[in-house]
């Protein structure tokens, strides 16, 4: 069938080009839209899954093991090397022979850049060899005649034309002059070196078998920086005839002594006067059959990390005990290699270091952590000397054949691990173990404590007292609003409570911090005064409320009550704050804070209370408006054939309506603990943010939230604590999203089920 | 009924129907208490109020006499008394004491006081009690003896509180003549030279030799800004100079007589002598000072126009973002997506976005706005200017979009509910009547629903105005030298650091050296902030409900 174009249409002729051509722009449109929405949309919805990936991108390479790549590889033909070392750069290495050289060599291929001129005597030879801490460079020969040379490795960097240049150089702390070590002249076996600005320390086994303790404090000169004198003092100890010293070590402080003998001993002597060492403990450190093959400080100077012939490694610290003393604790142990450790080289910023075993394999670890990071093959037949540069990103491993290897760590976060970051670690100079959050110091050697346990503890702290505040206020409010309020009442009630679920939670967090802290703290009895009248008061304004002429009582209609009661809060709420002092005085001796702290509960102004009573004001509205909506939604004939059989309407809302809109209470209850558990304004401002194991409700407490707007604008990216910090708040953001999906798909039956009642 | 036992009463349920009532009107009291709070102590603080004079003599000193602003009082024990270090005569088990603000910081040490209310004698409040409001150091108290001209006295006694107001008026209009010198004239000459800078830069890492025709250009326009400069530094020599002239002595009360410049006064009243009127219009103009004037002493004193515009600035820039990802993402989740598992978890997913911690919304604003595209907009455009960073920084375009972030599940959510209210007979009509989907989209059903988009947008913008926690990594700062608008090009800099509402709040309140101080002025932006978000919300709640009875009528 044709159809006649009618001659008044102003619309083109079906068919004819002019209607051809609009129809196809109009789908082109039509499609365009379609796949214009559709992109768009779907760009949304990327950005926002978006948050998630990228919180996980950050936090990831927390939990990668370490990686190592051969760098280069090449023959130095040296022999008789003690010691190397590596620098910031990975590109000079310092090697040290028995001989007396020290030679700066190229460390990607192991050309001799210089050969420093040490002082040595003629008429002596090198006997022993000695390594401060590595931060220090500083190094000691021991002469055969007693003697010592002490020596310090330095860089100096300049930019001529804008390019790096570094220049190697040794320097002499104590001069250019050797010290007598050992006043009778003897060689000196074993000999161990520490060296600051102003002390130099020395410790010396010699062949006759004593401990000889040097320590030499420079006198600088006022006008001349190159001048200055040395004052020496000495002492001895006596060793036990039969006993053979294997390993010495002085802390970095000069205030320890480690001694490791053959059958197994660590003596642990406290140096701080070098005049009298004194013996504090002297502990059986390895099982019988097992020797202890290396013994390092961890940096710091306070942990040593003994090496087995089994190729255990353990970690000792002295610990104070009750009585003050201190006693050395094998406080944690590495496992996983299987021969003797060789050489330990600990890096120098961080509680981690690396071990190389008999075998040739090499391990890398972290304390604090308990971490093995990576254990590997290094180097081929065993014995070899290792150093690991100062950015530990770098190990040159040399073996007795003069083979050289420069290898590239990649560990960038060795510090965290499950361990430590929720169970309990026992970190350096503490009594025992515990959960600690202490991310940042001024001193250089600190160990980061990343525990989250106080911080997770602290949010759920301040949920739990928020929800203990808000749940019974917000529910049984809902119940009233929904089910038994006039009408009339109901339509200003809802919307002023849930107004104040838009109210800027920083306005609540300055009030709580600074009007509601201070006024708790004066009034405190009336604070617990106002939380215990106020019930008794409401049942007993009700009960009064029956006894009134019923003339009296009708003038107000059912569903009123919640008026009637707001003049009796508010008259409770101002007594009990008047009878405050009196209430004082009368109980807690004029100062409940005070007595509080007496009876050993400590109390802080902006303490947990605080923010229970101004969290729980956030979160009311959020359970109130959702609690509201469920009971306001539970069918009217349920209801209406409850009552109809007899019913109290008590007894209808109970056993009817409360169990049809239980599932609504509990999403309720879940959206509300969501947002208390990411809230950050109130925890900020209305507590001490002071990270504590604690549940007092008169302390504060860190959380989560605050933690990471207190400590993220000075963390530096992609560090460590960065990266823990984007933890945080992937555990919040995971922790919210489960509480709100459950209560999202609760609440979507509960809709369900409502619908097909 | 009225012979009922209690136990019967119990059983009836009605004492719990009445807890609950209680709930309700515990829940109201707080609320309403809050408010009220807020605004009486954010408004009283604009009121000029009385100055009193008080003897004062503590046990065993030299009667005082004190002059100040009574501001609280309170009755505490005498246990906690003695802990401030004031021994109550033994049986007076509880004291009255008042918080006194006596101001004069300068010369007292503290501009609060408490004092021992049985140790103080009558209150009086003396007409001739000046108040001063100064540039520097907090308010000022006491008699105002004379007026002098580079140091000769003009006037004194009550010619000089005659005399002061006009000479007042002078020093002011000087003072504003500078500022203006120094902000404007001078910022746009730091603005030039600054440029000139980048261009030399940019020409060195073009690799362009020293002494080429750009280089030499460079050099000439500099010489320019520098006359300009020389200039301006002139002009502002003698506008310091006559701004030095006038000094007023005014004794304070421990009889001091201390010597005023008056450069370094705002503003000067006698509140014991004002009438009603003359209070609330100097009322009046306190409240406008606050709202339009700069924050100074670290933010504690002065106006909050920078917050306000802040705030607001990066609200709107917000909503640029939000409403149409917003939108086009509601219309592709509710008319376009095939509806299914997958797109009711997704529903699911940006529902309980709305509930994520805003503080994991800031660090991801500042992991990857700030230090990831921030950092590679800087390399790419702003090469010339680092190390310094322009987008790599915290700044306003990156608080806007992580608000943006923030809030668009908002949005989403409120235009999908006004999608899914619209009835099925207009859309089949349209559909029946030929149009495509994508014309009765745009033709019938998004008119329709736009009173929703309206809603989730202010929902939106009320919920950004009110977030601080995200704000304080991605761009809010303390004092931000400068507005985000200005007149130098490109006018709107988006990569500049802006304060805001809140975060004044919370840095006035909790980082400020002077709380005490500055507590009614942050009591003050409180109640700005909380109008501000009260008003949005009943906005956006009135036309949700006009929305939903329009629908109604079109249903029936």
């Amino acid at each position: 069938m044709v159809e006649q174009p009618s001659q008044a249409s102003v619309l083109p002729a079906p068919g004819s080009p002019v209607a051809r051509r609009r129809r196809a722009w109009r789908e082109f449109k039509d499609r365009a839209a379609r796949y214009g929405v559709a992109t768009g949309g779907m760009m949304v919805i990327l950005a926002i899954v978006l948050i998630f990936f990228y919180l996980f991108y950050v936090v990831f390479p927390l939990f990668n093991n370490a990686e190592i790549a051969t760098h280069a590889e090449y023959n130095t033909h040296s022999q008789n090397v003690t010691h190397v070392t590596l620098n910031e750069y990975n590109d000079i290495g310092l090697m040290l022979t028995m001989q007396g050289q020290a030679r700066f060599f190229n460390a990607n291929n192991g050309e001799v850049i210089v050969e420093a001129d040490l002082p040595l005597p003629a008429d002596s030879h090198i006997s022993s060899f000695a390594k401060g801490a590595s931060s220090t460079g500083v190094f000691a020969y021991g002469f055969a005649d007693g003697r010592a040379l002490i020596f310090k490795k330095d860089y100096k960097i300049s930019f001529p034309n804008d390019k790096r240049k570094i220049t190697p150089l040794i320097e002499f702390p104590a001069g250019k002059e050797l010290v007598r070590v050992d006043p009778q002249g003897k060689a000196l076996q074993l000999l161990s070196v520490q060296s600051s600005e102003q002390q130099t320390m020395l410790a010396g086994v010699t062949a006759d078998n004593r401990l000889v303790l040097n320590s030499l404090v420079r006198e600088q000169d006022f006008m001349d920086e190159d001048v200055f004198t040395i004052e020496q003092t000495s002492a001895e100890i006596v060793l036990a005839e039969n006993l053979q010293v294997t390993l010495l070590r002085i802390d970095i402080d000069q205030r320890e002594l480690y001694l490791a003998d053959v059958d197994g001993f660590i003596a642990y002597y406290n140096i701080e006067d070098p005049q009298s060492p004194r013996l504090i403990q002297r502990i059986k450190a390895v099982p019988t059959g097992v020797d202890i093959t290396s013994m390092e400080f961890l940096t710091g100077g306070i942990s040593i990390l003994v090496g087995r012939s089994d190729g255990q490694i353990d970690q000792w610290f002295p610990v104070r005990d009750q009585d003050n003393n201190y006693r050395l604790h094998n406080v944690r142990s590495f496992h996983d290699q299987a021969a003797a450790i060789v050489a330990i080289a600990p890096e120098h910023a961080r509680k981690g270091f690396l071990a190389l075993d008999e075998k040739g394999q090499i391990g890398i670890y972290h304390t604090t952590a308990h971490r093995t990071l990576l254990v590997e093959p290094l180097v081929e037949g065993g014995s070899a000397i290792i150093a690991v540069s100062p950015r530990a990103n770098g190990l040159l491993s040399l073996t007795a054949d003069g083979q050289a290897k420069l290898t590239l760590i990649d560990n960038e976060h060795p510090e965290v691990s499950w361990h430590s970051l929720w169970q309990e670690v026992w970190y350096e100079s503490r009594d025992q173990p515990g959960y600690v959050w202490q991310s940042s110091s001024a001193s250089d050697d600190f160990e980061p404590k990343f525990s989250m346990q106080p911080l997770t503890l602290g949010t759920i702290k301040a949920a739990f007292y928020a929800m203990l505040v808000a749940v019974p206020l917000a529910i049984m409010g809902a119940i009233y609003t929904a089910y038994f309020m006039s009408p009339t009442m109901r339509r200003v009630v809802k919307p002023t409570i849930e107004i104040m679920e838009a109210l800027p939670t920083v306005v609540l967090g300055f009030l709580a911090g600074l009007w509601l802290a201070p006024l708790v703290e004066a009034n405190l009895p009336g604070i617990f005064t106002i939380l215990i009248m106020l019930p008794i008061m409401t049942i007993l304004t009700a009960w009064a409320w029956t006894k009134l002429p019923s003339a009296w009582r009708k003038r107000i209609p059912d569903g009123w009550e919640a008026a009637v009661l707001v003049p009796i809060v508010i008259a409770v709420g101002m007594f009990s704050m008047m009878a405050s002092p009196t209430l004082e005085l009368w109980l807690f001796g004029g100062d409940m804070p005070r007595w509080l702290n007496e009876a050993g509960i400590d109390f802080d102004q902006r303490n947990s209370m605080v923010v229970g009573l101004a969290m729980g004001f956030a979160v009311i509205p959020t359970i109130f408006s959702i609690t509201e909506d469920a009971i306001f939604g539970v069918p009217k004939h349920l209801t209406i054939g409850s009552l109809a059989l007899g019913a109290t309407p008590w007894q209808t809302l109970t056993r009817v309506v409360l169990l049809t809109a239980s599932p609504g209470i509990f999403s309720a209850v879940m959206i509300g603990l969501g947002r208390a558990v990411g809230e950050t304004m109130i925890v900020l401002m209305a507590t001490g943010n002071t990270p504590i194991m604690d549940f007092n409700i008169f302390e504060g407490f860190r959380a989560l939230s605050a933690n990471i707007a207190v400590e993220m604008p000075e963390a530096a990216v992609a560090s460590t604590h960065y990266r823990i910090l984007f933890l945080t708040a992937l555990v919040l953001f995971g922790a919210t999203f489960i509480l709100n999906t459950i209560a999202e798909i609760v609440r979507q039956r509960l809709r369900n089920k409502y619908s097909s009642l | 009924m009225s012979k009922q036992s209690v136990s019967t009463w119990f059983k009836s349920g009605s004492p719990w129907i009445w807890l609950n009532a209680g709930a309700v009107s515990i829940s109201i009291v707080m609320v309403v208490g809050l408010l009220l709070l807020i605004a009486v102590r954010g408004l009283s603080h604009f009121w000029p109020a009385d100055i009193m004079a008080l003897s004062y003599q503590e046990p065993g000193g030299e009667p005082i006499t004190l002059i100040g602003e009574l501001v609280d009082t309170e009755v505490v024990t005498a246990l906690r008394l003695k802990s401030t270090g004031v021994d109550l005569p033994s049986g007076q088990t509880t004291g009255e004491r008042h918080l006194l603000k006596v101001g004069n910081r300068d010369y007292f040490g503290l501009d609060f006081r408490w004092i021992n209310g049985s140790w103080a004698g009558e209150a009086s409040y003396p007409e001739k009690i000046v108040a001063v409001e100064r540039r520097e150091w907090g308010d000022f108290f006491g008699y105002l003896l004379e007026i002098r001209q580079q140091g000769q006295t003009i006037a004194s006694g009550d010619d000089a509180w005659a005399e002061l107001q006009q000479r007042l008026d002078r020093s002011n209009k000087l003072i504003a003549q500078i500022k203006q010198l120094e902000k404007s004239d001078i910022g746009t000459i730091n603005h030039g030279l600054e440029g000139l800078r980048l261009k030399d830069r940019k020409l060195e890492l073009e690799g362009v030799v020293a002494g080429s025709v750009q280089h030499q250009q460079i050099e000439q326009e500099r010489k320019q800004w520098n006359l300009r400069y020389a200039d301006i530094t002139k002009q502002l020599a003698v506008l310091n100079a006559a701004v030095n002239r006038d000094q007023m002595v005014i004794q304070i009360s421990d009889g001091r007589e201390v010597e005023i410049p008056l450069a370094k006064v705002v503003d000067i009243m006698r509140p014991n002598a004002m009438g009603v009127g003359q209070k609330i219009a100097t009322y009046g103009r306190e409240v406008w000072k606050f709202v339009s004037g700069d924050p100074r002493e670290a933010n504690t004193e002065g106006g909050i126009f920078p917050a306000i515009f802040g705030t607001v600035l990066m609200v709107m820039i917000m909503a640029v973002f939000v409403t149409p990802f917003g939108v086009v993402a509601a219309i592709y989740l509710k008319e376009y997506a095939k509806q299914g598992p997958i797109i009711r978890l997704i529903r699911i997913a940006v529902n309980n976005l709305a509930g994520v911690p805003s503080i994991v919304y800031g660090v991801f604003g500042l992991g990857f706005f700030v230090y990831f595209l921030g950092g590679n907009i800087d390399e790419i455009f702003f090469s010339a200017s680092l190390p310094t960073p322009t987008f790599g920084t915290p700044g306003l375009l990156w608080a806007s979009l992580t608000l943006a972030l923030l809030t668009v599940p908002v949005v989403i959510v409120a235009t999908e509910e006004g999608l899914s209210r619209i009835p099925r007979a207009i859309r089949e009509g349209s559909l029946a009547l030929g149009a495509t989907k994508a014309e009765t989209l745009w033709r019938t059903v998004l008119p329709m629903a736009a009173p929703a988009m309206m809603t989730g947008l202010i929902l939106a913008v009320a919920r950004a105005a009110g977030e601080v926690a995200p704000l304080m990594m991605v761009g809010v700062v303390k004092l931000a030298p400068a507005l985000a608008i200005d007149t130098v090009a490109p006018y709107l800099h988006l990569d500049r650091q802006f304060m805001h509402l809140g975060f004044h709040i919370y840095d006035v309140g909790f980082q400020s050296p002077n709380v005490e101080a500055a507590r009614p002025l942050v009591y003050a932006t409180a109640l700005l902030l909380v109008l501000i978000i009260i008003v949005l919300n009943m906005t956006a709640i009135s036309i949700r409900n006009r929305l939903r009875e329009n629908f109604k009528s079109t249903e029936s």
